[in-house]
């Protein structure tokens, strides 16, 4: 087993090692001098000349490379010249609302999107299945922003039940954190239940198929047995690889959804720091999430073998 | 039903003992008719079928495909799939009408009275569950017992299908296990409860010829110690002559004739059932005239091929598919390759074509060594050798015409398109199919047709070696005796040395001048297909002609 | 087909069984959602076409008299030279007073061509590298590790990082979006390439001598032309919704530019008064997406069974 989670870990690497290029060139392939980017619109001559001895821009780039790699290593992640801040302690005060509302989303997406996918499948060509994949072509056609303004105007504005904007901090007062959750991971677990559905019916639809079903029926199990007992633990392991891939969503849905709401969180961050062309914190948080995303489908693929005894460690 | 079930097993079986006596059948099936969905070729999957299963008894179901014989079985268990329906008839099973039981009742019947093995030991049984579980399951549907009386039978049952280790297995996990192993695991979920009728559909095809042996040879015996009925489902008239008391010949889902098994496989009554009998082709060996030293057209020398996954956590595996195989084919000869699954037959076949390259070893082709040469200079040289495959059904490309997969090969070697139209016309008359079919496409044509296209490919190249790599192992018998004449015919004809590949010995028999013997990657035996068949040598060559089925049996020499 | 008939010469077999397949559009353009999907994206594709001829002003045109109006209200709209014209606006005016209507119709154009363009330049792109890395085993290994790398940055924040580097402008959005779609492309192309090859059918054309770029091209390459129609319909949906958040989180196509996205983002500050900014583009925003993705499932039903029963 610790085998099998070192060989995961390991092949992680190259994956990271291209997303830590990717970023590190991102501001190299800046049309101008990246310490002019840096600095911002209003640094001073002095400024620049100092980002630049601090970035080592006059070393070879892959010497370049090499320091900011260590850096990042370190967790030393620069400084924002916008916010006046370090972009780690920046990130630190912005994780809490991002943190809640995709964990929030996940499990409500999940604790929805199972259930429905699997209702579908074995009502395979009902009503039933067609409002459910009507359901979930319909998820993924209205943007995250298009169902969150719907959902604020009738149940913030209209009907008044839920506050419109903002976030309370969850050690501040639960109740007002949930009440802020609500409607924000909602709107973001739409587009993600409508995934996971899709794939939870096709899987167990696809396991419906095969031989051992027809086995499990010639045993004379119940229909109920035959679905909960044999059908869903086979089709677990498609289930999971979408729920890891649909994190990717989550994130960029966060982006947004953190807009439309105003939760003070790393998507807003996100969108603040690309809009004053902050470049250490852009590339602070796009490495932090992709490797988020990364640690995620690793633990899923480390969660296969739970399911499937076939998958060696 | 649980409350008769848990009863001790023999009085159980006591009272099966006398239920034989009285002779009433376990099995009834009387004027069955499923239909077939509208737009299927033809009306009914099974019209008007009557047969009966008696306690102790075992029913061959013999067809070809599309004959109905696996509907019927399904028709039984009530696991029809829905776009079939029975639209009249009975099946009384101990004279209880399953075809107007309700879905519960026959939930009741399943496993207790009737139980079901499947064809694919692979794949029917749950990979996530481990095999004492998936028989665990059947015991706690079924019956009132408490976990350890459970525990006790299912390691009794695995005891009785002769499983090494019981409680090993009773832990294990499917895919730990071999194909052999699996379907015992199957027997034995479908035995625990001791059902009355069996219904074993195909349940050795899929294995090598050794296993089957001791599958078929368990069946027997347990149905024998039990006197349950057997309703077993083959194509294989080596596995009939086996094991069968009855038989029943279905054809198109009609019952051509029913009768003792010696009596239908030497005194059939119908034309179709004796043209189906006389298809199976000898276990012994056709003289094949005299042999003239002719010329080489392949030489393998210490031909190998080792597959290795590296990896950097693991040690590396090695598999060694071929070890040091030397082959020999002449003008005009045949060279059978037999082996079961896992025997390298095939890895050798593809290395000669290089389709694959091989890792040590020459291969000659008249005086060129091909085992190394790279691939632009292989060209010329992959004319000389062409290869048919197994499954017909996706040896042609499906968007092409066949005309083009004919004319594809000789026109990359420069000839003009209406020449090569011309040359495919000629060989679509050699395989005996109408020239003017060039312009279809592949799905127009039945599986035997479209392997006969495959061959006016190949031989559209003009090669000096034919390869079929279990070219016929896919036909229907009375398909595949016809493809067998037409390959064995152009071979005389073309003066063709012919490569053929194939784990069916009674095949390998009728079509080879030599045979070598493979077994885990090494030629064991290798001669005169006479000499090989008449007098092994090896101890696996003879292994492998014990587990014939139907090795004592003559088909085709019907009495007067 | 049944033994018996397995006659010499057997050509009645054969004209019986002679019914040719129909073409796949053929069926295609029968499916039901196929035929939905498509006849609301004609409708888009003509407004974007007809924009100017269906009553609308010009969309950039900022008229400060007539600043946050609601739907349905008449307008007087003073020209330069003096003159006036009265005129409804449906869609009501923005807080610039620009004509809510028009920008929407406008903006049917934007959101196409990026969707088009994506689809292309994403299907084009990812079939040439998936069949360099299906086919050449070097560079596999190489391109997969970059394609890994590329699909472990979450979509969004991929093109937004690009558009962060680059001025924004339409090509810019465009080339953002393509880059995070092409991996899956690849994908798709490589697993399809590497599945193909093995068929008893490619092995056949190997052996008798077929050159390699006749084999991809002849034999390979018509298996990925299905599931890539499929795909690209995909992508052209993904593509417009990830434009519309771009322009919507204000890092997108430059504000004046009419975008469903920009729309909807200079409404957001007004959102409680005056909804209709965010509800006409919505509406067609989800309506354009929800035409493809209907489509796109219409497509793959028909056209690439064996994907439906996978996704």
């Amino acid at each position: 087993m610790i085998d099998f989670i070192a060989r995961r870990l390991v092949s992680i690497v190259p994956v990271l090692a291209v997303v830590a290029i990717f970023v590190f060139l991102m501001l190299r392939l800046t049309p101008g001098d990246p310490a002019a980017v840096i600095a911002g619109d209003n640094a001073t001559s002095d400024q620049i000349a100092d980002i630049r001895a601090k970035l080592g821009l006059d070393l070879p780039i892959w010497q370049q490379f090499a320091i900011w790699i260590g850096d990042m290593l370190h967790g030393n992640f620069g400084e924002s010249f916008f916010f006046k801040k370090t972009v780690a302690s920046l990130i630190a005060q912005r994780i809490e609302p991002t943190l809640a509302l995709a964990i929030c989303t996940l499990i409500l997406a999940v604790v929805i999107a199972v259930p429905l996918g699997v209702i579908a499948a074995y009502r395979h060509g009902t009503a039933v299945d067609r409002i459910v994949m009507g359901f979930s072509v319909l998820g993924f056609s209205v943007p995250v922003f298009v169902i969150g303004y719907c959902l604020i105007y009738v149940f913030a504005i209209y009907l008044g039940w839920l506050p419109v904007q903002g976030y309370t901090r969850i050690g501040v007062d639960f109740g007002g954190f949930l009440e802020h959750m609500i409607l924000p991971s909602v709107s973001l677990a739409v587009i993600y239940i409508a995934l996971i559905a899709r794939i939870t019916r096709a899987s167990v639809l696809e396991v419906l198929n095969e031989d051992y079903i027809r086995t499990a029926r010639a045993k004379g199990l119940s229909n109920r047995v035959v679905l909960m007992r044999h059908a869903l633990r086979n089709a677990a392991v498609p289930i999971l690889t979408v729920i890891g891939i649909g994190v990717a969503l989550l994130i960029g849905g966060a982006v947004v959804t953190e807009s439309v709401y105003g939760l003070p969180g790393l998507g807003r961050l996100t969108v603040e720091a690309v809009l004053s062309r902050d470049f250490p914190t852009i590339q602070a948080v796009i490495l932090m999430f992709s490797v988020v995303y990364v640690l995620i489908n690793l633990l899923i693929d480390i969660a296969y073998t739970l399911f499937d005894p076939r998958i060696r460690y | 039903m649980s409350s008769s079930v848990s009863t001790p097993a023999s009085s159980q079986t006591a009272a099966r003992a006398s239920k034989a006596k009285a002779n009433s059948p376990v099995l009834e099936v009387k004027n069955l008719s499923v239909a077939l969905p509208s737009g299927g070729d033809r009306a009914n999957a099974v019209s008007n079928v009557s047969f009966t299963v008696n306690p102790g008894e075992i029913v061959c179901l013999v067809g070809e495909s599309g004959s109905g014989k696996s509907v019927i079985s399904f028709t039984i268990m009530g696991l029809l799939a829905k776009a079939l329906k029975p639209v009249s008839g009975e099946i009384l099973l101990e004279g209880e009408n399953v075809l107007a039981a309700s879905e519960a009742r026959l939930r009741e019947l399943r496993c207790t009275r009737m139980s079901m093995i499947f064809q694919e030991p692979m794949t029917a049984l749950n990979p996530v569950m481990t095999c004492g579980d998936q028989i665990d399951e059947v015991l706690r549907t079924h019956t009132k017992l408490d976990a350890a009386q459970r525990k006790a039978k299912i390691i009794g049952i695995l005891t009785r299908v002769k499983l090494p280790d019981p409680e090993r297995i009773y832990a294990s996990f499917p895919h730990q296990l071999s194909g052999g192993q699996r379907q015992r695991i199957m027997i034995a979920m479908a035995l625990v409860l001791d059902p009355v009728l069996l219904i074993a559909d195909e349940p050795t095809t899929a294995l090598d010829v050794t296993t089957q042996a001791e599958i078929l040879k368990l069946i027997a015996e347990l149905q024998e110690g039990q006197g349950t009925g057997v309703l077993f489902i083959t194509h294989d008239f080596g596995v009939v002559a086996e094991i069968a008391h009855r038989v029943a010949v279905l054809r198109w889902g009609e019952l051509v004739e029913m009768g003792p098994t010696e009596q239908i496989l030497s005194r059939p009554a119908q034309a179709y059932t004796r043209m189906l009998i006389s298809s199976v082709p000898s276990i012994h060996p056709a003289h094949r005239g005299v042999r003239l030293a002719r010329e080489m057209v392949l030489r393998t020398e210490k031909l190998g091929k080792i597959y290795s996954s590296k990896s950097l956590f693991q040690k590396s595996r090695v598999v060694k598919a071929a070890i040091g195989v030397d082959l020999e084919v002449r003008k005009g000869e045949t060279l059978g390759i037999v082996g079961e699954s896992g025997s390298g037959k095939s890895t050798v076949a593809r290395c000669i074509a290089r389709l694959i390259d091989p890792s040590e070893g020459n291969i000659y082709l008249g005086d060129t060594d091909i085992a190394r040469i790279p691939a632009v200079r292989l060209r010329p040289h992959r004319r000389k050798v062409q290869i048919v495959f197994q499954d017909p059904y996706r040896s042609l490309n499906p968007r092409m015409t066949v005309g083009d997969s004919i004319i594809e090969g000789p026109m990359n070697f420069g000839l003009g398109h209406a020449e090569a139209m011309q040359r495919a016309r000629k060989l679509m008359e050699t395989v005996r199919l109408d020239p003017n079919a060039l312009d279809r496409y592949p799905h127009q044509f039945s599986g035997g047709q479209r392997q006969r296209i495959c061959i006016a490919r190949a031989l559209a190249m003009e090669p000096e070696l034919l390869i079929a790599d279990e070219a016929v192992s896919a036909l229907d018998v009375s398909v595949q005796k016809q493809v067998l004449e037409l390959l064995d015919e152009i071979r005389q004809r073309l003066n063709l040395a012919v490569l053929f590949i194939t784990h069916d010995l009674r095949v390998a028999a009728q079509i080879c001048d030599y045979v070598a013997v493979m077994s885990q990657g090494r030629v064991v035996e290798y001669g005169a297909a006479e000499q090989v068949f008449g007098a092994p040598k090896h101890e696996y060559t003879k292994t492998l002609f014990a587990a014939a089925p139907g090795r004592n049996w003559e088909f085709g020499k019907f009495a007067a | 087909m049944s033994a018996i008939t397995e006659e010499v010469v057997d050509s009645a077999a054969i004209a019986s069984a002679s019914t040719k397949r129909k073409p796949l559009w053929q069926l295609a353009i029968r499916n039901n959602a196929v035929i939905f999907g498509g006849v609301i994206l004609l409708v888009m594709v003509a407004i974007a076409i007809l924009a100017p001829f269906l009553g609308t002003v010009d969309p950039t045109r900022i008229d400060p008299a007539n600043r946050n109006k609601r739907p349905d209200t008449e307008i007087t709209i003073r020209h330069d030279d003096g003159t006036t014209t009265k005129r409804i606006a449906y869609f009501g005016t923005d807080s610039l007073g620009r004509d809510v209507y028009s920008r929407v119709l406008y903006g049917t154009r934007v959101s196409l061509i990026v969707g088009i363009s994506v689809a292309v330049l994403a299907v084009a792109l990812g079939l040439m590298i998936g069949m360099v890395s299906g086919y050449v085993r070097w560079a596999d290994g190489i391109i997969m590790r970059i394609m890994d790398g590329l699909m472990a940055i979450p979509g969004i924040l991929l093109a937004i990082a690009l558009v962060s580097i680059w001025r924004a402008g339409i090509t810019t959005v465009i080339f953002a979006i393509v880059v995070p779609e092409v991996p899956r492309v690849v994908r798709l192309v490589r697993s399809i390439v590497l599945t193909v090859r093995e068929e008893p059918y490619v092995e056949g054309a190997i052996s008798v001598g077929t050159p390699t770029v006749t084999l991809l091209f002849r034999h390979i390459l018509p298996n990925t032309v299905a599931p890539l129609i499929v795909q690209a319909t995909f992508t052209a949906a993904a593509a417009i919704i990830t434009e519309a958040i771009l322009s919507f989180l204000g890092i997108g196509i430059p504000p004046e530019t009419p975008s469903w996205g920009n729309i909807m983002a200079e409404g957001r500050t007004l959102f409680r008064i005056f909804p209709h900014n965010i509800l006409y583009p919505g509406i067609f925003l989800a309506l354009a997406v929800l035409a493809i993705n209907v489509m796109g499932d219409g497509l793959r039903d028909t056209l690439d069974p064996k994907m439906s029963k996978n996704t």
